[in-house]
């Protein structure tokens, strides 16, 4: 009888983080994935550790998982990278709206400082002329899911996690996982499968959010910190079937990662070169060298989207021992380490370092 | 074609890549009375074997092709036009100042094929190239004079490669064919009953007297320091190391399939590396595109003239006047399985890559960096081998060859691309 | 047959009309450009797919030299030129 402390199903950032966090914690982990660690929206995420500010629950976890983020600022597979968020106001309307920002984000503890537009061209040269200004967040970071989620998994198995790769759960009872392989598991478990949530929790509503995006040839110096126009918020927080919204990060070797856009009701991987125009076209008005810069590759991921952007984290109501990480839409990677915390501290009945109740699964249950 | 940017052009039949194939078809589609758009991202006509030499001009054999295409009327070339992506009827090129998007009624797909190269200890410092490499960089003006180099690979195109380089005043130490003497005399033997490949290669040999013939040789290992200095070769009698300016060395061609993939079209992977597959009209599986040359499988230039042709006719209609060739077609696509036939590699080839060998050229990724990873994204993801400059072309080539991973789909943009092309294909 | 100047490195180097880049690079160096892990690298495919050969132009990076014709005036930048490697 294989019996575990925790059950983690599905192991991209957010159940890696888990599986990593509980075993951390002394727990006995099974981690299971049908595919490949950190091979969904993981792999196809920026990587950027941002701090948005419009939501205040969504801000809290985002602010504690940034500091969570530290501990990876000197390996070298994370690629970690404080080139900070630089948000960009085209009007003086959109510069006015920054004052509030500012505020909440000193409220939850994130340095932050309004930039005029002659200090917005010395931080960042290659912008479009006319520009109002816009908004520093010095701590922001980039890193590389791919490597960090296989690295969280590996960390856990050295501290005797067994790993299923290549299984998938085929049901969940009280307390028990039956594999495609015949293997019963026994344990509380924790479903952190991404867009794959409605497999497993059907009543939990989860919508897949598609993205473009485009990765530049290398040009060393072209762009120091990671930049976004002050309405991808809009786009993020939005419910319009698709937008696109400026931003664009500079990677380790001087690629441009070129973003963004976001799109209900496709669930096919393919890239729509009418996505890309009309995002490549919103990013040439920011950046006016991008034209004739090269491109090198193109790709779409899917953002798991909750009711209400927030991710649900905590218990499922009604079923004693089974737990959900999911629904994260474009925060995945900024908040996966926070989620974790949040999760495992509540297994083991902690006191969680935030409130935890506006993630509560029993908000959206059905 | 108008040269204004992004212009939506309808063009009745549109070739892609001017090599034999390419050639063939637009002549044939021409003679018939169709209006030809013709594109290469080459500076002119020739593709690969065809190749127009600074020095010498084109082969013998491209001249009466070459100058048809140059008088046709019907026949408007695009050159230095680089296809980055298709679909839906139209493909997306860009030009060196420009982008358009070509919308078509037929397309032949014609874009050739280009050099196996496969790695060994040293195989990335600066004067080693493919055998097909050399002589292409040669005849564009490449400084050779002088110069010592070792051919070395496998097949037909090493003798070739050789002589232009003589041509050019190389000395060439010596060709190395890694097929044992027996195949080689075996493939002579057969050639026989192609009496134009026969003289062909032949003449060849005649042109390098004097330069050593090796068979059942390859190189181990290449070593210099900024550049190469010598190589090592494997030899039935043991290994010696013979110094040199540069090394020529390929295995063999693989087929440029990566715009037919991203149209749709139905591969076939008999072999290593995947081909085009067609009806006997040379119809690919997505309607209105054709294919012929060496995207189809290997077979050389005499093959690929003739299913140029084929292809040319049969999406302007003769089909008649395809089904004739047909019998041409299948006679020279015999010579290409000779060529599978004598000269496989020896395994040995596959193993001389180490666990610290450069196997992604464009990222620095060695093979041992590979070790442990069961699928090739996974391996991807965590390495950065196949997300450089080349986009898997080489790397993928080689991971194919030596059956590790599969090589990887094509996608837009088919080669870097400018981000306003890009931006142009909505 | 007609030649033209081109510079490399700021070297001027003559190559006659209709030869390549690359041709013109390999007449003043060995190195083209630098891997990622620091090693000097050159043509190899004479094609166009191997992107070894890549030089700056002009004002335009990552440009393949073997499939550029040299024309009169151009300025082209090797890894030896570059501040930054490529």
């Amino acid at each position: 009888m294989k019996t575990f402390d925790l059950i983690v199903v599905g192991l991209g950032i957010v159940g890696a983080a888990c599986a990593d966090v509980a075993a951390a914690a002394g727990l006995k982990v099974a981690a299971i994935e049908a595919g490949a660690i950190g091979g969904g929206a993981t792999a196809a995420a920026m990587g950027h550790l941002v701090a948005l500010d419009e939501d205040p629950a969504e801000l809290a976890l985002a602010a504690y998982s940034q500091r969570l983020w530290q501990e990876f600022a000197d390996l070298p597979l994370a690629q970690y990278n404080r080139c900070g968020t630089l948000w960009v106001a085209r009007t003086a309307q959109e510069q006015a709206a920054i004052e509030p920002k500012l505020a909440r984000l000193h409220a939850a503890g994130v340095p932050a400082q309004s930039v005029d537009s002659s200090d917005l061209y010395r931080l960042e040269p290659g912008l479009a002329p006319d520009l109002a200004g816009g908004l520093l967040v010095p701590e922001d970071a980039v890193v590389y899911p791919p490597t960090i989620a296989r690295e969280l998994v590996a960390r856990a198995c050295r501290r005797r996690a067994t790993l299923h790769l290549g299984r998938r759960v085929q049901a969940l009872d009280d307390g028990c996982v039956l594999l495609d392989d015949g293997t019963h598991l026994h344990g509380p478990t924790l479903i952190a499968t991404g867009c794959a949530l409605p497999d497993l929790l059907p009543a939990l509503p989860l919508r897949p959010r598609k993205g473009h995006l485009v990765v530049t040839s290398p040009y060393p110096g072209a762009l120091r910190h990671q930049v976004l126009e002050l309405g991808y918020a809009d786009s993020a927080h939005g419910t319009t079937e698709s937008s696109v919204a400026f931003n664009v990060q500079p990677r380790p070797g001087g690629q441009l990662l070129i973003g963004s856009s976001r799109e209900f009701g496709s669930d096919s991987s393919e890239v729509s070169m009418s996505m890309v125009g009309r995002m490549l076209a919103r990013a040439f008005e920011f950046l006016p060298a991008l034209p004739q810069l090269q491109a090198l590759r193109i790709w779409t991921g899917f953002r798991p989207c909750s009711v209400d952007g927030r991710p649900y984290l905590g218990p499922i109501p009604g079923r004693r021992d089974l737990w959900v990480a999911a629904g994260h839409e474009g925060l995945g990677i900024t908040t996966a380490l926070a989620s974790a915390h949040l999760l495992i501290d509540q297994l083991l009945h902690r006191s969680p370092a935030i409130d935890p109740r506006p993630f509560w699964p029993a908000r959206a249950w059905r | 074609m108008s040269k204004g940017a992004h212009a939506l052009e309808s063009v009745e039949l549109l070739v892609c890549g001017a090599g034999p194939a390419g050639v063939a078809a637009a002549l044939a589609a021409a003679a018939r009375g169709a209006r030809v758009v013709l594109i290469d991202a080459q500076a002119q006509a020739g593709g690969g074997v065809w190749r127009h030499d600074l020095r010498f001009g084109v082969p013998r054999t491209a001249q009466r092709r070459l100058a048809a295409l140059r008088r046709s009327a019907r026949i408007q070339c695009l050159f230095e036009a680089q296809v980055v992506a298709g679909g839906g009827g139209e493909l997306l090129v860009e030009t060196p100042d420009d982008a358009a998007r070509v919308r078509y009624d037929k397309l032949v797909i014609a874009t050739g094929a280009r050099e196996l190269l496969l790695p060994f200890p040293g195989w990335t410092l600066p004067g080693v190239t493919g055998a097909g490499g050399l002589q292409a960089l040669v005849k564009q003006g490449w400084p050779i004079k002088g110069a010592r180099v070792v051919v070395a690979g496998s097949g037909p195109l090493l003798l070739a490669s050789a002589a232009v380089l003589r041509k050019h005043g190389a000395i060439v130490l010596g060709v190395h064919e890694q097929a044992t003497r027996q195949r080689v005399a075996k493939f002579a033997a057969a050639l026989a009953r192609w009496p134009a490949h026969a003289l062909h290669a032949a003449a060849l040999r005649m042109r390098l007297a004097g330069v050593t013939y090796r068979c059942g040789e390859f190189v181990v290992r290449a070593e210099g320091d900024d550049r190469l200095r010598a190589v090592v070769m494997q030899t039935p009698q043991g290994t010696h190391r013979i110094d040199c300016d540069y090394l020529a060395i390929g295995y063999g061609l693989v087929p440029n399939v990566e715009l037919a993939q991203l149209l749709g079209c139905r591969m076939q992977n008999d072999g290593r590396h995947a081909s085009i597959a067609t009806d006997e009209r040379l119809a690919t599986s997505v309607e209105h595109v054709y294919a012929a040359g060496e995207v189809r499988g290997i077979g050389g230039a005499r093959s690929a003239a003739i299913e140029g042709e084929i292809a040319g006719l049969a999406a302007v209609g003769a089909h008649n006047a395809a089904t004739a060739l047909r019998g041409r077609q299948r006679q020279a696509r015999r010579f290409a399985a000779l060529l599978t036939e004598h000269f496989a590699l020896n395994p040995d080839i596959y193993d001389l890559a180490q666990a610290d060998t450069v196997i992604c050229r464009c990222e620095d990724v060695p093979l041992g960096a590979l070790a442990g990873y069961t699928d090739a994204r996974s391996a991807k993801l965590a390495t950065r081998c196949g997300m450089g400059a080349c986009q898997g072309r080489i790397c993928g080539a080689v991971l194919a060859e030596l059956q590790r991973f599969p090589q990887p789909p094509a996608a837009t943009p088919l080669f870097p691309a400018r981000l306003s092309t890009l931006e142009a294909f909505r | 047959m007609s030649r033209v100047v081109l510079y490399i490195d700021e070297r001027a180097i003559s190559v006659p009309r209709g030869a390549t880049v690359a041709a013109a690079v390999a007449t003043a160096t060995s190195r083209f450009r630098v891997s990622s892990g620091g090693a000097p690298r050159a043509a190899v495919c004479g094609m166009g797919v191997c992107f070894e050969c890549r030089v700056r132009i002009d004002a335009a990076l990552h440009q393949r030299a073997c499939m550029v014709r040299a024309r009169d005036g151009m300025r082209v930048t090797t890894a030896a030129g570059s501040a930054a490697h490529e």
